[in-house]
């Protein structure tokens, strides 16, 4: 099953609202995928910083960890807890040397997710639970993406969670199973490609990474993605400016969209959309299968 | 189908009408008391207001009642229905009217895949347009949409009638049985086994029955319509037909 949630803001007013609603609609979806949630929530960037999301074993002190790398690397590293998460915000030239630093600092960090403007947090449990761990209903941004994961291909796991972000700003949260992601990902991993998990989900994202790698708008890798990636699916994915959808060509995976004056918002069933305020004039269809839709603001 | 098999909607009281708030009371509670109903008189009229896509909303029913939901509804809304006359003023997910019996189901905005699937007879209107498997493995019941439909529609259905007023998209009635097609749009490909017939004064006249328990007779012209149907060469297994199935 999983369950998928994706909202796009048009109207700056809402943004301050944009982790309220997400959290709101993976609730709902919390009977579609009870074993583990995740979101990414496309928020305020600054100018020449990246950030970065780290994920720690349970009572990390993160604030810690911040002011070592501070100490080591001499640059302020500030840092943003949440629950078993924390974002820390870093000069983008200094990245490289900061991230080896939290390597030999804390080497039991994982890196969630980087990004400009992408902070990206996943973990086992009820997704309304997990939600609220993150604090995501306090969030803002401009667009967000969330899943609910029912696991039926590989185990449950935080790594197994979804959203999967194989590049910078970019993840991706699907719905379905492949059947050729053994094949894929050993081609994958011929062109230097490294993955985490055995999960097919990763390897649809790191596939979606490559064709941007090799200079592929994102709506031409989601249309590459027809010919090469076999089975099921509902693809929902988000970059720095936007949102893209992308349905399987058989459509075996439910999908609805809604759309006002104010918002693109997406839910693997309509419930997910029914506190969206102004949803009953929404424009509410089914994405057509195999056709890819995006949204996204001028970058 | 006959028009006889049709709901006696004439029957049926409107006076009586139940209020029901889905914010308040469970679907699960709802359908209950639905189901409590004798199925031999008339049981009159319910209202069922805040359904927010909620699933299987009225299904299961056997009597005589007059349902107006009052927005959209989720997966399998009227489900095996029998005699229930059922309007969903909205939106309808998944298989709505799956598997119905008899009765009236009529969705006043689009339903989503496999509306009417599997079902015996009844009619089912659907005044928007409809997604991918409409009618797949339809055994007897009446489909009339207004607007279009997906892909693979009607797959292996084996009796009663499809008309669609717009266009339908690929694999039209593969591997189909006996069913009758009738589009007046254009149709993206025909699935296997399925072809062009001709339009007979017998099957305008059916056609014109369908419409008319849509209640679009006299709005439409049967004459804009093309039939469709099984070429029956996929019956029976046959060595030569193996890349076919």
């Amino acid at each position: 099953m999983c369950g998928i949630v994706g909202l796009f803001l048009k109207d700056k007013a809402l943004e301050p609202e944009l982790g309220a609603m997400l959290a709101q609609m993976l609730g709902v979806m919390n009977d579609r995928g009870p074993d583990s949630a995740g979101f990414a929530v496309y928020g305020a960037g600054k100018e020449g910083f990246i950030k970065a999301t780290l994920r720690g074993p349970a009572g990390t002190d993160f604030e810690a960890v911040g002011r070592a790398l501070t100490e080591e690397t001499g640059e302020f590293v500030r840092v943003v807890t949440h629950d078993t998460h924390a974002v820390i915000a870093v000069p983008t030239g200094r990245w490289p040397s900061i991230r080896a630093s939290i390597g030999k600092i804390a080497p039991d960090l994982a890196l969630v997710g980087e990004g400009s403007r992408m902070e990206l947090f996943k973990e086992v449990g009820l997704p309304s639970e997990v939600s609220r761990r993150f604090g995501l209903d306090k969030m803002t941004g401009s667009h967000g993406i969330g899943h609910t994961r029912m696991a039926t291909e590989s185990a449950v796991s935080t790594k197994g969670a979804h959203p999967f972000s194989t590049g910078v700003d970019q993840c991706l949260v699907h719905n379905g199973s492949l059947s050729n992601h053994n094949a894929v990902r050993r081609t994958l991993v011929r062109s230097g490609v490294t993955f985490e998990t055995d999960n097919d989900s990763e390897v649809a994202a790191a596939y979606l990474t490559q064709c941007m790698h090799e200079g592929d708008t994102l709506a031409r890798s989601l249309e590459r993605s027809l010919d090469d990636l076999d089975g099921f699916y509902t693809f929902v994915v988000g970059t720095r400016d936007g949102f893209g959808v992308l349905r399987d060509p058989i459509a075996c995976k439910p999908a609805v969209l809604a759309e006002t004056d104010r918002y693109v918002a997406f839910g693997s069933e309509y419930r997910a959309l029914v506190d969206l305020p102004g949803i009953e004039q929404a424009r509410v269809w089914e994405p057509e299968p195999g056709q890819v839709y995006f949204w996204g603001h001028d970058a | 189908m006959s028009a006889a098999s049709e709901p006696a909607i004439a029957n049926i009281d409107h006076v009586t009408t139940t209020l029901i708030d889905l914010e308040t009371e469970t679907v699960r509670g709802l359908n209950a008391a639905l189901h409590g109903l004798s199925r031999d008189n008339s049981q009159g009229s319910w209202r069922i207001l805040n359904p927010r896509g909620r699933h299987a909303i009225v299904a299961g029913l056997d009597a005589p009642v007059k349902i107006d939901v009052a927005g959209n509804v989720g997966y399998y809304c009227a489900g095996m229905n029998k005699q229930a006359h059922v309007i969903v003023h909205g939106n309808a997910g998944v298989g709505v009217a799956e598997n119905m019996m008899s009765g009236f189901v009529h969705v006043k905005g689009d339903a989503s895949q496999a509306a009417g699937a599997t079902a015996h007879g009844g009619t089912l209107v659907i005044d928007g347009n409809a997604s991918a498997r409409c009618g797949i493995s339809m055994k007897g019941i009446d489909i009339v949409v207004k607007g279009s439909i997906g892909h693979m529609s009607a797959f292996m259905g084996q009796a009663g009638t499809l008309t669609v007023l717009g266009d339908t998209g690929e694999a039209l009635g593969d591997s189909l049985y006996e069913p009758h097609i009738y589009v007046r749009g254009t149709v993206a490909s025909l699935g296997a086994d399925c072809i062009l017939k001709t339009m007979r004064d017998e099957h305008k006249a059916e056609l014109f029955e369908k419409l008319k328990s849509a209640g679009i007779d006299g709005q439409v012209d049967v004459s804009d319509f093309k039939r469709y149907g099984s070429a029956r060469t996929l019956y029976h297994f046959h060595i030569d037909n193996a890349s076919s199935y």
